[in-house]
This record gives structure tokens, C-alpha cells and sequence, in this order.
């Protein structure tokens, strides 16, 4: 077969693009772990009260000896539990983990502007970390298209310093 | 003598599949713009926010599916009709394959514009992804199986006059044009598995109340092994186009016949095992498989650059033939002047943007920043919106005199169409990249916050000049919209009658037929290969999903 010689060239320059690419992510992935949600647990999406859902808000554990927070949420036609009613809070420079599942169908839960963003899928559990740097707000979007009052859907993440983190509204 | 003369048959086919795909193209257009409009808040007069989903969904389904499925189906029976020198091989069966999509086409139309009716009960406004448990009228699934079930008979019809041709010509290569047509068509029967597994096996039964629940991500699972692919589907043509028609449209000759050959056969077997880089975001996939997913996706960057490199040799041979010099200098020697090679040209340009920001969308951590933004529309209307729908615009200036026998009418419309779908473009999806980068949702008839006082933080720009450039560009590409459709129908209605009314010559390739591996032309081989692809991508996770029951753990149905 003929290949001229800058096609050849051509194509190993795209392969060259392509291996850095995929170096990139797997970059992301172990050295500032950037990772994507996986396959956490499936659940029946017609029961949450039987659930770890039956009680949505933070919750304080530890793991390791740490103190860690844990989030669950609800994303229901057309509002956030919690979230929208009121907002989550939690401290910052701590490690939080959000649960995220859906009663209904599906959405998204995006805190704007960052890559705190996932589906919400009946039947599925979805679980991420991260750990907030500094205190702020930010939005919730549902960024999933899930009725016909789909663009009302959103909410509010409280990000507080440490030091005035208020612990009585933690669900046991 | 042009195409109609020679094959008045075929000619007809092609241009009762063109008349669908344009109005597919007016109306599902039309709904873009008052979407524009009305998500920027710059005037929402024409429907409410909940009949927005509605206008959307019509959008999606008429110009993602309708447009290009009909305007592809046209463009191939005339490239297989004159590539291998025949009519169709039975004109019942022909016929059948193309009412058989206009029936579908009308279901799922009646079904979506229900939407509009207050109180109606015949809605589907699920947007073109139709995500379970959110439910259509159960004629929107059956409307769209009849579509793809005469997408696929349309495929066969051409594998017949491919083997009738293979008959009387034991020894010949397949020519070019019906290669592209038939590997673009063995990709669509490798991903359409997916879609009517979902929509026959889960979907219709559900709709009809056969069952109840519905597992919602198994669905989801299966319409994404389609979807990406589907992207191709539209691609692939548009590629056709750039390697078979644009080099002739710029002066020259295609650069390679058997890198053209190989960049299809790429396509076929890594189109449909990339489906997971839809999902990155969703739990229930381990990230084993979105890994596999992001990898053969990167891989898949090498037969469009490949096809970056061919598309621009083959215009620079072009313009060197018309007296072009330099490194760069030989791009003013194109022909900037012809409204069909100017389309493609600027549709291949934009792709080359579009190229970047889906590399970005593929990078699996990257994504989260961008997921299910207003960035994967900004990514979509540079590939699909302009790279497809502007090359298959312009190849309609070319294509229209042969198939109708007419010159083509105000040339100097013609030539405006192109770049104001061009600078519309540039305008609208540029904003809504950025848009997209500070977290503004897509697929939502209001993206502010109304209730939290909260505000997205753009990083580059602002808020009210990305919602003016989206609405402005939104007004030009109706208006280049309205240019393409008068010129055509003043053409096809009154243009004059020629013998020849336009130049439908294709020359043979720089590196020709000769130079090409008879492997390459092996269908059987590359299509076992593809089913292998698929099955190593699918059959586990899909296992994953079943093992519990189809339809477990079950979500109920909810309107939409």
C-alpha cells in the first residue's frame, strides 16, 4: 500500500496525541485524584424509606480517625432533599461524601461551575468525595431534563469555616 | 446527460427523500430558534416554559434524526445508483422502505406537536434520548422502530445492487462511493442492535402497559450504545461528501484511495464500543468499562484527523491546480465563489472546533466539569449543526441540478447561506461553550437560578453577552435557514432546464484503486470484527444489569 510520507508523518503525530490524551486522564485520575462515580449499589427506588434515604442530610462519621461528613440526597420532581428547601451545609477542608439516588426519574446533581457532577438514576446509588478549600456558596443544578418544571429544580451548598460549623443539625 | 436523465428512477427516490429531510430541516429549525429566544429570556411569547420540552423534543427528533436519516438515505441512493451504474434493483421494494420512514416519521411527529394541545393526552415530549421512566405515547416508539426498521431495509437495498453489480463484475473493486455507502451502513446495523432492543424488547411493551416498571439505566445503557454511534451515522456521509465531492468541488483529486478506505473501515469497528463515554457520569457502570469506553474513544481521533489531513491535501492539490502557490497563500486560489464548496469547506473548519471540545467531553475526569452543560450543545452544533447540516446544504447546490435536471437559481443567496450559517454558528456556540464552563445547564427552557439568588460565575466573559450572542446567532441561522430553502425551492420549482446544468464529474484519486490492499474491501471480515468489539464492550456490564431481572430494580412510569 502507498502512504505518502507526510500522511505517514501525520499519523504518528496523532497517535503521539492520542497516547498523551489518554496519559492525561490517567494523570488526573492518580496523581490529583479526578475520578469518576462507578458501581456503588443498586437500590429499590420505590422504598428509599427503608433505606439510608429514609434520613437525607449530613451525617458525621469517622473513618481512620478522622472526622469525615457524609451527605444524602434525594432528587425528586422537582426539588433537591436536602438542598432546596434549605441548603446543605458543610465545613470546609474536610473530607465530604455525597450519596446521591432518585425516587422518580432521572436527574443531574451539578454544583455549578465545578465537576462535582453526576446523574441521578432510580435504582442506582451514586457516591463521590471532595473536600470544599474555602468557604463559599454554590448552586445545585439538575442538569438532567425531568418534567415539565424541570428548570425550577435547584438548590444551595453552604460551604462554612470549620470553626463555625453547627452540629445540631446533623442527622444521627 | 446528468444523473435524472441517466437514472430517472433513482433520481426520483432521492429527491421524495430530500423533500422530507427539508421540511424535517424548516420546522425542527423553526423550533430551534424560538428555543434560542426563549431559554435566553430575550422574548418568550411563542410557548410557556413547560411547552418548551415539547419544541425541544420536536427539535431533536426532526433535524438529529429525521433530517439526516431521510437526507442521507437520498444522498446514497444516488451515489450508489451512479457508482454502480444502476437503478435500484426492485422500485416496490425501494418505495416500501421509504414510506415505511415517512409513516414513522408522522407518528412520532403527531405525538411530539400532541404536546402543544392543553390537556392532550397524546404527548412525548422525552426529549431524542426518550430516558424511561419519563413516558411517551406509545405511537413515538413505534413511530421511530419504523424509521430505523426502514433505515435498515434502505441498507439492504443497496447490499442488493451491490450484489447484483458483484455478478456481472467478479474482478472490479468496489468503487468509492458505494464503499463509503456500505460500511456507513454495516456501522448503523451494528449500533441500531442497542436501539431496537430498547425500544421493541422494553420500551413499546412498557408504553403499551404491558408492563409496568422499568429499570431506568438498563435503557439508558442501550440507547447509548446507539447514540454515539449514531453520531457517526451522520458523519460519515458528511465525510463522504468531504472525500468524495469537496476535492473535485476545490480543482483537484482525492489524495488516497486506500486511506479513505481504511478511515471507514476505523469507524465500523470503534463507532459503537465508545457508547459508555456518554455515561461517565452515571453510577451503576464500573469505571473499568468507562476506562475501556475513553480509550476507544481517543483512538477513534485518528480517522478524523486522518481525514483532516486528506480533506486539506486534496484542497491544496486543488488549488495549486488553479494556479495556487506557498505554504498558505494557495487558499485564496479556491474556489470561494461556489456555494457548494464554500459549505464544506467552512462545515470542515468548524468540525476541526468542534474536534477540540469533543476531546475534552472524551477526557473521562475532565467531562465532570462539562457534563450534561450547555457545552455539549455548543460541542453538538459545530459537529452535527454545521459540520453535517452545512456539508449536506451545500452538497444540495450540486446535487439539486442533477437530480432535478435545473441550474440552481440566486446563486448570490446560495453564497451568502453558507457564511451566515458560519458566523450564526460562531456566535451562538462559542457563548455556549463558555456558558457550559460555568455550569449552565442544557436541555432547560429557564438555565438561571430564580429562587436561591445565586448566580453562575462565568470565567471568561459575561453572563448577558453569551445570552446575546446565543440569541443573535440563534436569529442568523434562521435566516441562513430561510436563504437555503428559497433557493431550493426556486430552483427545483422554476430553475432552467439543462442538458447539463452543472459540472458532475468526479475525477479518480491521486493515489488510486491500484495502490489499494484487496483486504481492505473485505466486508465480512471487518464486520465480524465490529461484532467482536462490541460484545467484549457490552456483554459484561450489560450482564451486570439484567442479572437482577429486566426490569429491576423497577422505577415507575411518570408523564412527561
Amino acid at each position: 500500500m502507498h502512504i505518502h510520507k507526510f500522511e505517514r508523518f501525520w499519523i504518528k503525530l496523532s497517535f503521539g496525541l492520542i497516547a498523551f490524551f489518554i496519559a492525561s486522564v490517567i494523570y488526573g485520575f492518580v496523581s490529583m485524584d479526578l475520578k469518576v462515580v462507578g458501581d456503588y449499589q443498586t437500590i429499590d427506588p420505590q422504598n428509599l424509606g427503608e433505606t439510608e434515604f429514609a434520613k437525607t442530610g449530613v451525617r458525621e462519621v469517622t473513618k481512620n480517625g478522622q472526622t469525615e461528613y457524609e451527605v444524602y440526597v434525594k432528587t425528586m420532581q422537582f426539588a433537591f432533599q436536602p438542598g432546596t428547601a434549605s441548603p446543605i451545609v458543610v465545613p470546609a477542608n474536610t473530607r465530604v461524601t455525597f450519596y446521591i439516588t432518585s425516587p422518580d426519574v432521572l436527574h443531574g446533581f451539578d454544583l455549578a461551575g465545578t465537576n462535582i457532577n453526576t446523574m441521578a438514576i432510580p435504582g442506582q446509588v451514586a457516591k463521590l468525595t471532595t473536600i470544599f478549600p474555602e468557604p463559599r456558596e454554590y448552586g445545585i443544578v439538575c442538569n438532567e431534563y425531568c418534567g415539565p418544571a424541570h428548570h425550577i429544580m435547584e438548590g444551595k451548598v453552604k460551604v462554612v469555616p470549620k470553626s463555625e460549623f453547627d452540629k445540631s443539625n446533623l442527622v444521627q | 446527460m446528468t444523473f435524472i436523465h441517466k437514472y430517472p428512477k433513482a433520481a426520483k427516490v432521492s429527491k421524495a427523500n430530500f423533500i422530507v429531510a427539508f421540511i424535517a430541516l424548516a420546522i425542527g429549525g423553526f423550533f430551534g430558534f424560538i428555543q434560542a429566544l426563549h431559554r435566553t429570556d430575550v422574548f418568550r411569547g411563542f410557548v410557556n416554559s413547560g411547552e418548551y420540552y415539547t419544541l425541544l423534543t420536536g427539535h431533536g427528533v426532526l433535524l438529529a434524526l429525521i433530517f439526516t436519516t431521510f437526507f442521507i438515505a437520498g444522498l446514497f441512493v444516488w451515489g450508489v445508483t451512479r457508482s454502480l451504474d444502476r437503478e435500484p434493483e426492485n422500485m416496490a421494494y425501494t418505495w416500501s422502505w421509504f414510506w415505511l420512514m415517512v409513516i414513522g416519521t408522522v407518528m412520532a411527529a403527531f405525538t411530539i406537536l400532541g404536546g402543544l394541545v392543553p390537556d392532550s393526552s397524546i404527548r412525548a415530549a422525552v426529549l431524542y434520548t426518550f430516558y424511561p421512566p419519563l413516558q411517551a405515547h406509545p405511537a413515538f416508539y413505534i413511530g421511530l422502530a419504523m424509521v430505523v426498521v426502514g433505515s435498515w431495509m434502505a441498507a439492504a437495498d443497496w447490499f442488493w445492487s451491490y450484489s447484483k453489480w458483484r455478478d456481472d463484475n467478479p474482478t472490479e473493486r468496489i468503487p468509492i462511493l458505494s464503499f463509503m455507502t456500505l460500511f456507513t451502513m454495516l456501522m448503523w446495523y451494528v449500533c441500531t442492535i442497542g436501539l431496537a432492543i430498547e425500544v421493541v424488547g422494553l420500551l413499546i411493551p412498557w408504553s403499551l402497559g404491558w408492563v409496568v416498571e422499568i429499570e431506568p439505566l438498563l435503557p439508558r445503557t442501550l440507547f447509548w450504545f446507539f447514540g454515539h454511534a449514531v453520531v457517526y451515522f451522520w458523519l460519515l456521509p458528511a465525510y463522504y461528501v468531504w472525500y468524495a465531492i469537496l476535492p473535485k468541488l476545490s480543482g483537484g483529486r482525492l489524495f488516497s484511495d486506500s486511506m479513505t478506505r481504511i478511515v471507514f473501515i476505523i469507524f465500523l469497528l470503534l463507532s459503537t464500543p465508545v457508547g459508555y463515554h456518554h455515561q461517565y457520569a452515571d453510577a451503576g457502570i464500573s469505571v473499568g468499562f468507562k476506562f475501556y469506553a475513553m480509550a476507544t474513544t481517543m483512538m477513534l481521533l485518528l480517522p478524523s484527523l486522518m481525514t483532516l489531513f486528506t480533506v486539506i491535501a486534496s484542497m491544496e492539490h486543488g488549488a495549486k491546480q488553479r494556479g495556487g502557490k506557498g505554504y498558505f497563500a494557495w487558499i485564496s486560489k479556491l474556489p470561494w465563489n461556489n456555494p457548494a464548496f464554500v459549505g464544506c469547506a467552512l462545515a470542515g473548519i468548524m468540525f476541526a472546533a468542534g474536534g477540540f471540545s469533543g476531546m475534552i467531553n472524551a477526557g473521562m475526569n475532565i467531562n465532570l466539569l462539562i457534563h450534561n452543560t450547555i457545552w455539549i450543545p455548543g460541542h453538538f452544533h459545530l459537529t452535527v449543526g454545521t459540520a453535517v447540516a452545512l456539508t449536506f446544504m451545500a452538497v444540495t447546490y450540486w446535487l439539486l441540478p442533477q437530480l432535478t435536471g435545473r441550474k440552481l437559481k440566486f446563486k448570490t443567496l446560495a453564497l451568502i447561506q453558507p457564511y451566515s450559517w458560519f458566523l450564526g454558528m460562531t456566535l451562538m456556540s462559542n457563548a455556549m461553550h463558555r456558558a457550559g464552563l460555568a455550569g449552565v445547564p442544557r436541555r432547560t427552557a429557564e438555565p438561571e437560578f430564580n429562587t436561591n439568588a445565586m448566580n453562575f460565575e462565568p470565567i471568561f466573559g459575561t453572563m448577558s453577552e453569551m445570552k446575546w450572542q446565543i440569541a443573535i446567532g440563534g436569529t442568523i441561522l434562521l435566516i441562513s435557514l430561510i436563504l437555503f430553502l428559497w433557493v431550493v425551492i426556486s430552483s427545483w420549482m422554476a430553475g432552467q432546464k439543462s442538458e447539463k446544468p452543472v459540472d458532475d464529474h468526479i475525477p479518480e484519486p491521486l493515489s488510486g484503486v491500484e495502490h489499494t490492499p484487496a483486504i481492505l474491501d473485505n466486508m465480512k471480515l471487518w464486520f465480524a470484527l465490529a461484532l467482536i468489539l462490541v460484545v467484549l464492550a457490552y456483554s459484561f456490564p450489560l450482564w451486570e444489569m439484567i442479572q437482577d431481572g429486566i426490569f429491576s430494580p423497577g422505577a415507575l412510569p411518570r408523564p412527561s
